[in-house]
This record gives C-alpha cells, sequence and structure tokens, in this order.
C-alpha cells in the first residue's frame, strides 16, 4: 500500500530525509520511531502530497505520490503534526466541511459516526476554539478517518492526550490497522512497541533499524550482539560457538564474520573466545554489536517521553 | 467544482463571522449614503436655479454613485483579501488543504469566488440608493446606464479581488498582504495613469494599464466595451494565476 524508494528531501543545503527506502502492507500498521528533527514528518508530508521529494519516489495505494496526488489525496487520511483546525468554527460544520471537501455522500451522518468513534459526539455543536488539546488532537483524527482511507499516516497520533485517552486511541488505531494500512509517527518507545506491527527506526533521514517491536526489544534488552571475525574459512564453527554454555543464536554474516547473542549480565566472550582458538581457527576480531541501537533509543527516551510512558500505561 | 464551491461557501461565511467584514460593509454603505445625500441636494439646488432663472439641467443619474462604489473598493479590498491565503499559512490549516483531494487552482479561485460573492452582497446592498434616486427623479433613471455602470463595478471588483487574492498567496503574514495589495491598488489606479501625461508621442501602453480609465470613461458613463471587460478579465485571471502559481511554490520549499 506504501511503497517507498530511495525517497530523499532537501530543505536548502541540509538533507532531511536520506535515501529512505520501506513499504508497508495493507492491515499493517508502521511505527516511524525517531528524535525530533530525524525526518518523520518530512517523509508523511511527502507522502500525503503536500511536498515533492528531491529525489526517489513514494506510491501510496498504488498511485505516485507525484505524479497521480490527487488520486493519493483521495485514498490517504492524514493527520499533521499540529493539529490543523478551523477555530472559528464548530467542531460539526469543520467536520462536515472537510467531507464536503471529499464529495463525500451523507456527510452528516458519517460525521456524527467519526465522532462518536472518537468519543466526541457531545462536542458537535462546541466552537473548535473552546476545546482542550487532546479535544484538538481527537478532531485532527476525526478528520483522517472521515473518508475511510485506506492509507492512514498519522504525525504524533497521541501527543497531547491525557492516559485514558492514549489508551483509546491506541485501541482504535489498533482497530483500523485491521483492515487499513496505518503509518504512525511516534517519540515514545512503548508506544510502538504497543500498537505497531513493525517499526522503523530512523535517525538523522536515514532508517537504522527496521524489524519488529519484539525483536528491536530483544536487540535492545534481552540479549547482547557480539560479532566475531575470523581468517579463513568458518567450517562448523557456527556449531561449535552454539555449544558453549549461554549463547542463544549464532548468525552467520559472511564468509568469516558470525554474530552470536547472549543474555546481558553473563559475559560469555572469554569462553567463546577459548573455543574458537582452541578449535584452531585464527581469531580477528570480537566487537559487542548493537550498542549503535541502544544509545539511539536512549536518544530517544530523554527524560520527558520517559515521564509521559509512566503516565500512559 | 464542487470543491471550489465547497471553499468559497466557508469564505463567504467566514466573512460574517469576522468583525472587519461589518466594519467594511458599514463604512461604504455610510460613505456612500453621504455622497448620495450631496448628490440629491445639489440636483435639488440646480433644478431649482434652473426654474428660477430658466436654462436647462441635467438629469441626475448613478455615475457619482456607482463611481465612488468603485473608489471605495479600491480601498476596502486590501482589508478583505489580504487574510484570504496567508491566513491559513499561518493558522497552518494549508496543510489540510494542500493534502486534501484540492488543486491548487481550485484552492485560489474558491477563495476569490467566496470573497467575490461577499463583495456582490455588498454592491447589492447599495443598489439601495440608485432605487431611491430612481423614486426622485422625473421619468426615472436610464437604466441602461445603471446596468452598464453596475456590470462595470462587479468586474472591477473581480480584478481587485483576484490581485488581492493572488498578492495574499505570497504571504503568510496578513500585514504584508495588505500593504502590497494596497501598494498594487494605488499604483494600477492612480500612479500609472501619470506617465500618460508626461511621455511625448506613444503613451498608449500607459493609458491602457490605467485601471480607472477602464470604469469611468466608459461603463459609468452607460458604455460597454469589450476592450475594458478583456482587461478587467484578464487582470482577474493574472491575480488568479499569481496565487495558483505561489501556493504551487510553497510546496517546492
Amino acid at each position: 500500500m506504501i511503497r517507498v524508494n530511495g525517497l530523499t528531501k532537501d530543505y536548502g543545503s541540509r538533507r532531511a530525509v536520506d535515501q529512505l527506502t520501506f513499504d508497508a502492507q495493507q492491515g499493517e500498521i508502521l511505527g516511524f520511531l525517531g528524535p525530533n528533527g530525524a525526518g518523520k514528518t518530512t517523509t508523511m508530508r511527502i507522502l500525503t502530497g503536500y511536498m515533492p521529494p528531491t529525489e526517489g519516489e513514494a506510491f501510496v495505494a498504488g498511485y505516485n505520490v507525484m505524479e497521480e496526488s490527487i488520486e493519493v489525496r483521495r485514498r490517504v487520511g492524514y493527520l499533521p503534526e499540529t493539529v490543523p483546525l478551523y477555530t472559528d468554527m464548530s467542531v460539526f460544520e469543520y467536520l462536515k466541511f472537510m467531507g464536503d471537501l471529499r464529495h463525500l455522500p451523507n456527510v452528516e451522518d458519517r460525521v456524527d459516526e467519526v465522532l462518536e468513534q472518537v468519543g466526541l459526539l457531545d462536542r458537535a455543536d462546541g466552537m473548535v476554539h473552546n476545546l482542550s488539546k487532546g479535544m484538538r488532537q481527537r478532531i485532527g483524527l476525526a478528520q483522517a478517518l472521515l473518508h475511510r482511507p485506506e492509507v492512514l499516516i498519522l504525525d504524533e497520533p497521541t501527543i497531547g492526550l491525557d492516559p485514558g485517552q492514549v489508551v483509546e486511541v491506541r485501541k482504535l488505531i489498533r482497530e483500523i490497522g485491521k483492515e487499513r494500512t496505518v503509518l504512525l509517527s511516534t517519540h515514545i518507545l512503548s508506544e510502538a512497541q504497543n500498537i505497531c506491527d513493525r517499526v522503523l527506526i530512523i535517525n538523522k533521514g536515514r532508517i537504522v533499524a527496521e524489524d519488529t517491536p519484539e525483536k528491536l526489544q530483544a536487540r535492545l534488552l534481552g540479549a547482547e550482539r557480539v560479532m566475531l571475525r575470523i581468517r579463513g574459512e568458518m567450517d562448523d564453527l557456527p556449531a561449535l560457538i552454539e555449544k558453549v554454555k549461554g549463547v542463544q543464536t549464532v548468525d552467520v554474516r559472511e564468509e568469516g564474520v558470525l554474530e552470536f547473542q547472549f543474555a546481558p549480565g553473563q559475559d560469555i566472550r572469554p569462553e567463546v573466545a577459548k573455543a574458537v582458538i582452541g578449535a584452531g581457527y585464527d581469531l580477528l576480531e570480537m566487537r559487542p554489536m548493537g550498542m549503535s541501537l541502544e544509545e539511539i533509543f536512549l536518544e530517544l527516551t530523554n527524560s520527558e517521553t520517559r515521564t509521559d510512558e509512566r503516565g500512559a500505561k | 467544482m464542487r470543491t471550489l464551491w465547497t471553499i468559497a461557501k466557508r469564505e463567504y461565511n467566514q466573512y460574517f463571522n469576522s468583525p472587519i467584514a461589518y466594519v467594511v460593509m458599514f463604512m461604504i454603505m455610510l460613505v456612500l449614503g453621504i455622497i448620495f445625500a450631496i448628490v440629491v441636494r445639489s440636483s435639488m439646488q440646480s433644478a431649482l436655479q434652473s426654474q428660477m432663472y430658466g436654462g436647462s439641467m441635467s438629469a441626475p443619474d448613478n455615475s457619482p454613485i456607482t463611481g465612488n462604489i468603485v473608489f471605495l473598493l479600491v480601498f476596502s479590498i486590501p482589508a478583505l483579501t489580504m487574510r484570504l491565503v496567508s491566513d491559513e499559512m499561518r493558522m497552518g490549516t494549508m496543510e489540510l488543504l494542500l493534502t486534501a483531494p484540492v488543486r491548487d487552482w481550485e484552492l485560489v479561485v474558491g477563495k476569490w469566488l467566496g470573497a467575490f460573492l461577499f463583495i456582490l452582497t455588498i454592491v447589492a446592498l447599495t443598489l439601495v440608493y440608485p432605487l431611491i434616486l430612481n423614486g426622485l427623479v422625473e421619468n426615472g433613471l436610464d437604466q441602461s446606464k445603471l446596468l452598464a455602470s453596475y456590470i462595470g463595478v462587479m468586474l472591477v471588483a473581480a480584478a481587485l479581488l483576484g490581485l488581492g487574492v493572488g498578492i495574499s498567496s505570497m504571504f503568510t503574514n496578513q500585514i504584508a498582504a495588505f500593504f502590497l495589495t494596497m501598494g498594487v491598488f494605488i499604483f494600477l489606479w492612480w500612479l500609472i495613469g501619470f506617465p500618460a501625461g508626461l511621455v511625448q508621442g506613444n503613451s498608449s501602453i500607459f493609458e491602457y494599464l490605467d485601471m480607472k480609465a477602464h470604469f469611468y470613461d466608459t461603463f459609468n458613463t452607460g458604455r460597454i466595451m469589450l476592450a475594458d471587460i478583456i482587461y478587467y478579465v484578464s487582470l482577474t485571471v493574472l491575480g488568479l494565476f499569481v496565487g495558483t502559481s505561489a501556493v504551487e511554490m510553497r510546496r517546492w520549499r
């Protein structure tokens, strides 16, 4: 449903998105995880047809975002980072206007439906400028859901919501994600783990990791990875290392290079080294991996978002 | 078309939510009312004089009223167009419109149409003065002249609004849009006429560009000329084109 190939965006001399390539299937919730200024919003803006990329191409629901922008925009629901609302309209008027722009049949019934979904039906006649930040966020979400889009692009959908609402909105997104494609960005790790089927971690416009939340978490917390390089052929070296007590997995990367995993806290590197040398291999290098990932997560989960997470639980 | 209409409708309703529209409406009606009173009074005086001393006088017509409507529009339209597109950028709602299935020109033309309908509402209100005058003058007003003048007023309004929307699209700041719009209007309405008088020989280009001449010399005297229609429509299209290009260029930044 979403296919991105070599996407690059420059703002003047600054490169905001750098050769981004990924895809998302129907019925998948893909999370964009990254610090502020990582290029999440820029990527989303390109996918929604708001701005063209400098290089590369992107397809949403089978249409090119550059060449068939209108077709893409018909099929995408978008909640921008700063929820854009006409503050001088009532909630109902605002959503009706958005529905009319999209030529929806029976707009008024549909508006009532989405207001029900986001739990704001009782505020339909209230003016937008009287709403709290969390309510505005939900109106923005209602606007994105209005035309039952095939692809939903949500930029920080739970920001500014109180803990109860966060749970509600996440439930709503999970439900929508069963049938449609959802791409959402967040800088809250627990949120990505909670809702997403797959997570892309981007930093400085590049994808630095891509996996399911479980695997990412395992890489992050559950195990330590070590890369090992030997001279010559490996033969039965993987099997040998697997036998060392404490080793969880062994992956061959290329000829002469493999990675093994062990539970954190019980450093078994000396044992592995002894086993390798004992079997007559020439050990060239042994280096811990995955540390950079941890660093990125540390950068992400700064003290501010940690309190957010606690609040959300 | 439907999208265009949706945007125009919102814009039209928007005017009635904001004080500026009422202020503009009130000022135009007030100033016109005063001018109307002066016109009626001086016509009555000259009628009295011609009765006493003999001689002939022409019956009053709509030209002082329609002439001043146009003059007031030059001053009030910058205030009505300044926020049209620029405010969407400031509020961030531009992101909403540019990611909805709305073409850039539909957005700009829709905005223009909403403003045009609002001006038409004001212009319709001003019809009250010619109608009163019609009752005061023996045999009534020359209706074809009245019609020509009002067609002229609408064309001038369309052109001014087109330019205003175009300039509003270039700015995020309403005040900047206001002053540039006002500057362009003053230039096209008054200043461009001066070189025509100064330049020896071929000054036709300045005469042609003079915005007020296309109204006062023809429409307001009851003549509808194709050249004038083309002039105002061209300005309207130019403004809308500039606006659409400005919105498009904003995407590339």
